[in-house]
Order: structure tokens, then sequence, then C-alpha cells
């Protein structure tokens, strides 16, 4: 039996979904018999992993702190093991304009995009370099924040006119915002795990909203308004690229345990592009990893096992090469 | 590499020995799904309210709530009021009651409702666990799926789920500041006629409007009830705040103009004695009312009869009256507090509703800024406020807010406004630097306006609007839902 720490909660706007995901960690492990602690994470984590003294804790954390890196630096201060990405990797993961950077650099697709601070149009007068981004990027323009997940903050500028507002919307957010090429086609979504023998891409689940919205935050929470298909109906090439192009960026990114890798199937080339990573996806009943991973034939409770394998291992890994 | 592409059964190979019992499976979520009603189609729980969740925490200046203040009513009355019920109807207050509720509480609420000009007939009410209950059986007694019910726009947010429960099909009537527009009514009347479809109520709050903040003229009192004779329509008013008035005369309810006919009228004690107690009224006509009763059978057979008596106890006691004077004094000044400091830290585009009663003003922000995107922004300065677009069906109300200023004291409401003034202004700011537009500047003086009219602060007029007058409430465009 291992004494397991929930994470969960926080500040973020996720604060409700971390919930539902900490939840049925938290099921999970208890069914699993192990000791379960959860914490709401707030202003007194230090304290009471201080004063639970985990063997590892699970991070169900979405959002600012828990999905940035901030939490994950604070559990190797501490000294307690836990699930998922490293640091560096959450940073880069949550800042989209890092990631994206990171897989242009490393050669993988990504829609082009450009980048702006809050300080960039307020001083820097990179509002007079909007028409040369607009023309390069064709319409609509996705607006997206930097860092913030489950699509809040996400705009479709058809026109010109309709960019300040988008921008100023994501400014919301996020200091920074990015300003990417709209993709059309279909939206993937493609779940990694580690295991034994490394990463491993599980089955591709695909979105298909429901009423031709766009793939949002509501959509992504709810039955019923987004059709989730797991496998996703592709032919057997479509599918090794874009499960390769996931691991590529799961590795390029540095993500460890698990990840989701969000990919749009551009309808012109037929080939998949990387919008994001998500260093800790969601985990509810409506979440896309873990039906992945039941198409895997993986339980949820067995994937919420092997990742806390995983986070031992990483440890007496790291003590060994120490 | 791939684990598996081939999907198994509902994901029992992959587990581990001893875990026969992992039940929560997406699967298992799907097979749950498919047994969920239709109607749950509509129930969502939504981003915005994720949101709010964030909103109750202790840092957070909320103006969201739609909370009284329930600190005026002394702690040591309550204990004594209490008390009383429990040595003196203890039995009773523990047992069941009629469905219909307690007499003497309907003998109390004949008086409130006499205290704004309406004269009822005990029978003809019906004690509800809150006001809320009352839509939701009118929505029960009257509404297949697919039916139109007529409501303002923006409408009470709390009847938003109701409505969708009941798969109704909205229909939204914008307002001015005085209130629901009939002629706007009458059009839609028109045209749901030419398509042959008859509402089957129309849901008003004509007085200190939840959350547009206006109250409907006498002229349109009596218009709408006249309409509702002619086209043989039924009205549900929604009268929580009609006895929270600051300033100006009374207007005769709704039901008092139509003596009942075909009034539905919904009373409540959350806001002239406590929410807490969940207890609330409606006075309808007979039929309406009998098959109301049968809806509240099924729903929860009788409200808390406790509750019911420690009302009771409250009225045989005390003047009733007394903590009214008190709560209109504090909302009075808090109402006050609050324009004052809007007029100091919002920025000139922006323009308000001035309530003369009730809990709420209506905000409403240049259309380039969303304020369900406004709210991300505003708690991070631990500030919230309730999003425009939760007053309405269709997707509108973006640039709106409505604002509570009742429910926190005056330090906390004016650093409450200074926060969102701050970052509605960082928002305008950036617009204007990004559109290479200079912000519209400050208007040398505003005029002072009483009572429930809209100030008008915007410089330019807005191309969108009919008059200076009209809250910006865009129209329903042909075939938009």
């Amino acid at each position: 039996m291992t004494r397991v720490a929930v994470l969960a909660g926080g500040q973020s706007l996720e604060r409700q979904v971390s919930l539902r995901s900490g939840a049925r960690v938290r099921e999970a492990l208890e069914r699993l018999d192990h000791d379960v602690i959860a914490i709401d994470v707030g202003p007194d984590l230090v304290q009471r992993l201080h004063e639970t003294r985990p063997d590892v804790a699970f991070v169900a954390l979405h959002g600012r702190d828990g999905e940035d890196g901030t939490v994950q630096e604070i559990l190797e201060l501490v000294g307690v093991p836990y699930t998922a990405s490293g640091p560096s990797a959450c940073m880069r993961c949550m800042d989209k304009v890092l990631a994206k950077h990171a897989l242009r650099d490393a050669g993988l697709p990504t829609p082009d995009f450009y980048a702006f601070s809050q300080t960039a149009f307020e001083s820097l007068g990179a509002a007079q370099a909007l028409p040369a981004i607009e023309e390069r990027l064709d319409f609509p323009v996705v607006v997206k924040p930097a860092a913030q997940g489950s699509a809040l903050g996400i705009r479709f500028a058809p026109t010109a006119a309709e960019v300040p507002a988008a921008i100023v919307a994501a400014f919301s957010y996020d200091t920074k915002v990015l300003l990417e090429r709209h993709v059309t086609g279909r939206e993937l979504a493609v779940s990694v795990l580690d295991g034994p023998d490394g990463p491993a891409a599980l089955p591709i689940v695909e979105a298909i909203p429901r009423g031709g919205d766009h793939y949002d935050f509501e959509a992504r929470y709810e039955i019923g308004s987004t059709d989730f298909v797991c496998p996703a109906d592709l032919d057997a090439g479509t599918t090794t690229r874009a499960q390769a192009l996931a691991l590529d960026a799961y590795r390029v990114l540095g993500c460890y345990g698990f990840a989701r890798v969000d990919l749009m199937l551009d309808e012109q080339t037929g080939e998949p592009t990387v919008l994001e990573a998500n260093a800790i996806p969601g985990l509810t009943e409506t979440s896309l990893l873990p039906q992945a991973a039941e198409a895997a034939g993986i339980s949820f409770a067995a994937f919420v096992e092997r990742v806390l394998d995983l986070a031992l291992a990483r440890t007496a890994a790291e003590t060994n090469a120490g | 590499m791939t684990i598996d592409e081939t999907p198994r059964g509902p994901g029992r190979s992959g587990e581990t020995p001893g875990m026969g019992r992992s039940r929560t499976t997406a699967s298992d979520l799907e097979r749950y799904a498919g047994l969920f009603a239709r109607r749950t189609q509509g129930m969502k729980s939504s981003a915005m309210r994720d949101m709010m969740a964030i909103t109750a925490r202790p840092e957070v200046i909320s103006l969201a709530g739609g909370l009284p203040d329930t600190t005026t009513f002394p702690a040591e009355d309550v204990a004594a009021l209490m008390a009383r019920v429990a040595a003196d109807a203890s039995a009773r207050a523990l047992q069941y009651g009629p469905t219909e509720g307690l007499d003497e509480l309907k003998a109390c609420i004949v008086r409130v409702m006499a205290e704004e000009g309406m004269d009822v007939d005990a029978e003809d009410l019906l004690i509800t666990t809150g006001g809320q209950q009352v839509i939701d059986l009118v929505c029960k007694t009257l509404v297949d799926p697919g039916d139109v019910i007529l409501a303002e726009g923006p409408t009470y947010p709390g009847a938003v789920p109701t409505f969708s429960a009941y798969e109704a099909d909205v229909v939204q009537i914008e307002m001015d500041d005085d209130g629901m527009r009939i002629d706007a009514l009458e059009e839609t009347l028109d045209r749901l006629d030419r398509e042959g479809r008859t509402p089957k109520f129309i849901y008003t709050v004509p007085t200190f409007h939840n959350p547009a903040g206006v109250t409907m003229s006498l002229e349109r009192r009596h218009r709408l009830v006249q309409i509702a004779a002619e086209r043989e329509l039924l009205v549900l008013e929604d009268n929580p705040y009609g006895l929270l008035r600051y300033e100006g005369e009374p207007l005769p309810p709704l039901y008092a103009l139509d003596r009942g006919e075909y009034v539905i009228y919904l009373g409540t004690f959350s806001k002239i004695l406590s929410p807490g107690l969940r207890l609330g009224w409606t006075a309808a006509p007979r039929p309406v009312l009998d098959k109301l009763n049968l809806g509240k059978q099924g729903s929860d057979l009788c409200s808390s009869t406790f509750a019911q008596y420690f009302v009771i106890e409250y009225f045989a006691q005390r003047d009733w009256r007394d903590l009214l004077v008190r709560l209109r004094e504090l909302y009075l000044r808090r109402r006050d507090t609050m324009f004052d400091a809007l007029a100091e830290h919002l920025p000139d585009e922006s323009r308000w509703t001035r309530p003369g009663g009730g809990l709420f003003v209506w905000a409403t922000l240049p259309e380039y800024i969303d304020t369900s995107d406004l709210l991300a922004r505003a708690l991070r300065d631990h500030v919230a406020f309730v999003p425009g677009r939760a007053a309405f069906l269709d997707g509108r109300g973006g640039s709106s807010m409505r604002l509570n200023f009742a429910g926190v004291g005056e330090d906390d409401l004016r650093e409450g406004i200074r926060r969102i003034g701050k970052v509605v202004r960082e928002q305008v700011r950036l617009y204007s630097t990004l559109t290479g537009t200079a912000p519209a500047t400050k208007r040398a003086a505003d005029t002072e306006r009483t009572g429930s009219q809209p100030r008008e602060r915007a410089d330019a007029p807005d191309p969108t609007e009919s008059g200076a007058r009209v809250l910006p409430l865009r129209r329903r465009a042909a075939g938009e839902r």
C-alpha cells in the first residue's frame, strides 16, 4: 500500500474540472487499496505535504500553478515523487508559444503563428504589424491566450475588424497571446502513455462537434455537445502518422508519464499538425485520455497504477543516478 | 509505437487483479448517458458556472451573488423565535403539512400582498419552496417541449436552467428603461401567431428587474395585462423586490391590475425576511392553481413546516415591516455607493441602469469587451460579477454584467468597482491601441437622473440603438434563436 496525495482543485479557472479529475483519481486509488490523502491545493500546500508525508503525489491539477510547473517545482523541493511531467515540460506545454517554438525548432508541423505580449502592443507598437500578420495567416485567424487550458479565451476572427476584440479577450487570460493560422480539418486528440518500453501513443480520439460549432470549453466537458469517436475512423497510414507525430511532440517537449497532444488533420494536405500539448490532460469521466486508454484495454485504475509506478520509478532512477 | 488500435469491450481486460469493483469508466458513462432524458441535454455545467465557483473564495469581492444581507436580522431574534416554535408547535412543526401550505402563513402572505396594494383571497395561494419553485411548477404545468415562453431580454439568470429543463423555446423581448418593450412584445406575438404558435406564458420581473435593474412603467403594465386578456395569455409576474423600493412612488403589481385573471403572481420571503427559509408563494387563477398544487405534490409534498411556523411566529411577535425599513436604509446607502463608484471608475463608453430599488445594477461596457472573458481577468484582481450572457439563452448580453449592490458592505463595494474599473480601462486602452483610435474623452457633466432610468454616458451615439435611453440590447435578427 502506498500513501498517495492527490493534488486537485487549486485556484485556476479550471478548478472545477480539476476537482472532478481528482475525485476520479482518488476513487480509483481507494479501490486499489492505497492510502489516499486529498489535497485541495492552496497556500497550505507545503505544510500539508510536510504533515502528511506522502510516498507519492498524483497531480490532478489543470491550468495555472498545477500544469505550468509551479507545483512540480514545489514537489521537487519538498522531495515528494509526483506523477507526469517535470517542471520544464509543464512550462513548455502550458505556454503554447514556447511549445510551438520548440516544435518548430525540432521540425515538427504546427500552424504558423505570431505571438505578442501585452507590452509589445502597449509600448512597442505591435498593433502596426497586425495587417502584415493577417495577410500572412489568412482569415479566419485564431487568437489564443498563450497559457490557458480548456479552450477558454480562444476566438476565431473571421475578418480584420474582429481581430482587436479577440486579442483583448485573449489578454483576459494571459499577458501573452498568439495569432495562429486557422487549419480546417478533423480534430484529433492523441494521448501518450509511458510504459516499460517507453512512451506509446494510445488510440486516437476524434472530437466531432454537434451542430457545427467549433470545439469549445463547454463541449469539451459535457456529454451530448460533442461526439467523441475512439478509435477515430482514419486509414492506417494517417493513424500511424498522427500517432508518430504525437509521440515526437511528447518527446520534444520533454513530457513524462502521460500527456495528450491535440492535432488537426489538415483537410487540404491530409497531414496532421500539432495545435498544443497538455501536460496534465483532464481525467474526468468525459475526458479524452481515459477514453483512449480504455480503447487500448487499459482501465482507469490500471492507468492510475501505471502512472504511480512511473512516478516512483523516476525518483528511484534519479536517486541511483545521483 | 502504439499500444493498441483495437477497441475492446468495456475495458476489463487491462485491469489489475482485484480490480473487479472499478466501475467509472468512459463506457459506463456512455451507458448512463444513454439513459438520460432528452431534456438533460439542455442542462449544462458551463464554463461560466465553473468560473463562478472560484468567486466563492474569501479573497474575492463578489458582486456576483443574488444575495440579500442576512446580518440585519438579529441572531437573538432568530433564536427566540425558533425556541418558541420548538416549544409551542414542536409536534406540528416536525410533521408534514398540507401541500398548499399552512393557513396561518397564508394569512401573513395576504398582509404582505396588501402592502403592495393586492387584494388576494387566501384560497388562491399556494406556498412553495422558494419563489424558484413557482417558476418550476408553472413550467411543469404549462410547457411541453418546444413550447414558447416569452421573457425579457435579459431575463433572471436563475430561470434559464428551468426553462431549459422543460425544453422551452424562450423568445426574449428587448427592454428599455421602462421595462419590457410592449411594442416589441406585440410584434413577437403577431409573428408567432402567423407561425401558428401560441406562447404558454410571458415571464416578467416588472419591478426592479433582475438583472436589468429597470421597472416597467404604469402605462406598460396596463397594456401588458390588457394584451394578456385580449389574447388569453398567462403572465408570470415574478416580484421578489417590489417592497425593496428606495425612492419614488410604488407602482401597482400586474396582479393588482388584472385581479388574478391572467396573471400568476410569484412572491417570496427571501428578500424581505430570509432566503434560507426557502419559502415563497404563488397566487394563480384557480384552475391553474389546482394543477400547480398537483405538480407540487409530485415535487416535494409540502414546503418545510418548520420554516412556515417560524414565519408565522415572526409575524405574530414582530412587525415584519421593521426589518424592511432597515433593509431599505442599508441597501439605499449601498446602491448610492455603487453609483458613485461606477461614475468614478468605469470608462466613458460604459452605461448602467439606475434602479430605484431591488438589488441589481446592469452595466454595459463597450461592445468589443466580452464580460465572460473579462471575468477571468477580474478574478485575477479578486473581484467578480455575473457576465451578461447568463441572462440570455441566445448568446446576447456579451458586453453587459450584473452587479449586486446589496450583499457586501460599502468599503467592499467601492473597492470591488474600483477593481472592475481598472480591468475594464485596461481593456479599453488595449483596444484603442490595437485599432489606432483614441479612447473617448470624459463628458464634462453627466446629468443626474433618478428612479429607474439608465444613465447614458456614451459620447458618440451608438448606431445600433434607436434612442439614447434604450438599453443596449441587440435586436433579435430574423430566424435567430
